[in-house]
């Protein structure tokens, strides 16, 4: 019974997948501090609490800022190097392309390590911009290599068609480049976005005395009474992913229709 | 071809790629007005030289002028020419009508004028009432035609081609061959195609430049270009050319001794290459030789042979002749005529021949 196995695999990995998170909101409105079962009652009061813990709030507000920040730096920087990689020629190009991909591959405790040390040597303090530097670091390649496709997959006589109509190569970039390659750079933003939220270690090195989420997360496992409060925040995070994912594949299929290519991959 | 001041004027371009040489010294005037063709196998430097001419490739040495002016330096933006790219280009987030509007955005056009502008084009092009289709709805014939109105709304000193029938299909190709020869005239603008298909550029060029190897070989009417072809390499690669192993001699006239067919009186004309007597071999197109029936009259020079294969065209038959005393066959084609058998493979045929219609390769 080939198909039968195949079947179970399936559930089991499913269920290996998705166990902790549906675990999550389960927790999250259990009124019990325990993090166990049998269940006892239902409450909001752990959503509450996210919202009105000061320094959690902060946090989030630092993590937002910071992800919103390295995703467009990022996404700028990748879109740059995309188009110089796809389009043009110029002396060891392999090589400075593979030295700029190079942080994706690198242990981010490394970069994390490294940059602190720049940081001490420089006499500088660790906070929020040195945590958007290290990530635009670490998420520059991510973009790159998603817009590289897009640039790859764009017919590269369009860009010339616009500037023998008489554009300049600048509004050529405008008018034709940029609209083509726009689900490559929505995809960019939130991947970048999605890396900087939940990154760890960077942030965890550099942030300072300017908590990111998971960075105050970790902090928050030390009180076993605040852990239902962390349950919380991870089910509306969830959630909010499930929005953003639903958002991107809209735009992605909306890209698709209006260009009329044959839907390939994707996200759902 | 109007014999004013060239639209254009080639003097002496090269183009090299790192080490590779791609263009090789090529020098021409294209006239206003004219239909010029590229014409030249895979890789001889045809879009390389059409390129130069817009503006995306810089020249290595040499001189590209337009209208007078050189064009070093000269941006594709500010060039009086545009282009029509082989892969049509059609940008795919706008439609038909926002397509072909594109170039006129810096035009200081008001929007009425625009929308008139671009429904005249639209209507030029046979593609009337089209101007909302995404491009992506496009048939290719469609799309070839979008990127015509789009680049002749700037009524450009030249238009430039780059192969923009090779991705129709045959019967399409050859309706959009008529269109592009009507529209040339209509329009009066200077067209300059590139193609690898010779048949195409005999039907619609004025002249043509055949290229080998970032060369011009030849530059001549499509009808020079067919009957006297300056060497075996031009003859062979513009239609069918027959070539037939003979000795030319030079006593007061040139003559020629062709195995299979016998001496002939030769012009000086027909006579290309060095001009170097002796061994010598003499190309014939496959219309110039006739294969006589009984009812033909008597003519003056024949030769026999024997049929070694028959291709059926239906408005014409191909023979490959083998002449008695020649080495290789000669490829024939006869209009097929009612009441006339089509030969046989292994029959035996007479041919009538003239000398006249040969070139003599030297
Ligand atoms: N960017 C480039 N870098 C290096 N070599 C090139 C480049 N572009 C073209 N070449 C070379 O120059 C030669 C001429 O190319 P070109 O594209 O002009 O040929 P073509 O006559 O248009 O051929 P085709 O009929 O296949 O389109 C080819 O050998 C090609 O390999
Ligand atoms: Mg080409």
């Amino acid at each position: 019974m080939k198909g039968q196995s195949l079947k179970i695999y399936v559930v089991l990995y499913l269920v290996f997948l998705y166990a902790p998170i549906v675990l999550l909101p389960l927790f999250a409105f259990n009124s019990g501090t325990v993090i166990a079962f049998p269940l006892q009652g239902f409450t909001f009061g752990w959503f509450i609490e996210v919202f009105t813990t000061k320094a959690l709030v902060e946090a989030t507000r630092n993590s937002v800022f910071i992800a919103v920040s390295v995703a467009v730096l990022s996404t700028c920087l990748g879109l740059f190097a995309a188009r110089a990689a796809t389009r043009y020629d110029f002396p060891a190009k392999g090589g400075v392309v593979g030295f700029v991909m190079l942080p994706l591959v690198l242990p981010e405790i490394i970069v994390a390590v490294s940059l602190l040390v720049v940081l001490i040597q420089a006499g500088l303090s660790t906070g929020i911009w040195s945590v958007i530097a290290g990530h635009v670091l670490i998420c520059t390649p991510f973009s790159i290599a998603i817009l590289q496709g897009s640039f790859a997959n764009m017919d590269k006589s369009l860009e010339e068609a616009a500037v023998d109509l008489g554009e300049t190569p600048l509004s050529t970039f405008r008018l034709v480049t940029l609209p083509l390659v726009a689900p490559g750079i929505i995809a960019s933003l939130l991947i970048c976005f999605t890396i900087s939220l939940d990154e760890f270690i960077i942030a965890f090195f550099l942030s300072g005395n300017e908590p990111t989420l998971p960075v105050y997360v970790w902090g928050l496992l030390r009180f076993p009474a605040r852990v239902p409060v962390i349950m919380a925040l991870g089910t509306l995070l969830v959630a909010l992913s499930i929005i953003l994912l639903i958002t991107a594949e809209y735009f992605r299929r909306r890209g698709l229709r209006r260009t009329g290519k044959r839907d390939v991959g994707g996200f759902l | 071809m109007t014999k004013q001041e060239p639209i254009i004027r080639l003097e002496n371009v090269h183009k090299y790629y790192g080490d590779y040489h791609a263009l090789r010294g090529i020098t021409a005037e294209i006239g206003q007005g004219e239909f010029f063709s590229l014409l030249g196998p895979s890789g001889c430097g045809k879009t390389t030289l059409l390129r130069a001419i817009a503006g995306f490739e810089d020249i290595s040495s040499g001189a590209i002028m337009l209208g007078g002016k050189n064009m070093e330096g000269v941006a594709p933006n500010h060039r009086p020419t545009n282009m029509v790219f082989q892969s049509y280009a059609i940008f795919p987030h706008l439609n038909v009508e926002h397509n072909v509007a594109f170039g006129l955005r810096k035009s200081g056009m008001s929007a009425a004028d625009k929308t008139c502008a671009v429904g005249q084009a639209l209507e030029m092009v046979g593609l009337g009432g089209y101007g909302a289709r995404a491009a992506h709805a496009l048939s290719g014939g469609q799309r070839q035609r979008v990127a015509l109105a789009r680049a002749l709304i700037l009524k450009p000193k030249v238009l430039l081609l780059d192969e923009p029938l090779s991705a129709l299909d045959k019967k399409m190709r050859e309706v959009m061959q008529v269109e592009l020869i009507k529209l040339q005239r209509e329009v009066g603008i200077t067209f300059i195609l590139v193609t690898h298909d010779q048949e195409e550029a005999l039907v619609m060029s004025d002249r043509i430049a055949v290229m080998f190897e970032g060369e011009i070989a030849q530059l001549d009417d499509p009808e020079r270009l067919y009957r006297r072809p300056v060497s075996r390499r031009v003859g062979e690669f513009i239609g069918m050319m027959n070539f037939l192993e003979g000795s030319l001699e030079h006593s007061g006239g040139f003559s020629v001794d062709i195995a299979g067919l016998g001496r002939a009186e030769i012009a000086p004309e027909q006579v290309v290459g060095s001009g170097a007597t002796g061994a010598v071999s003499i190309g014939l197109r496959p219309e110039t030789l006739s294969i006589l029936f009984d009812d033909d009259p008597k003519s003056a020079r024949t030769a026999e042979g024997m049929v070694d294969e028959v291709v059926y065209y239906g408005d014409m038959t191909y023979y490959d002749l083998r002449l008695d005393g020649a080495a290789r066959h000669v490829r024939i084609s006869m209009r097929n005529v009612v009441g006339r058998p089509v030969l046989e493979v292994g029959a035996r045929a007479r041919v009538s021949w003239d000398p006249r219609a040969f070139t003599v390769f030297t």
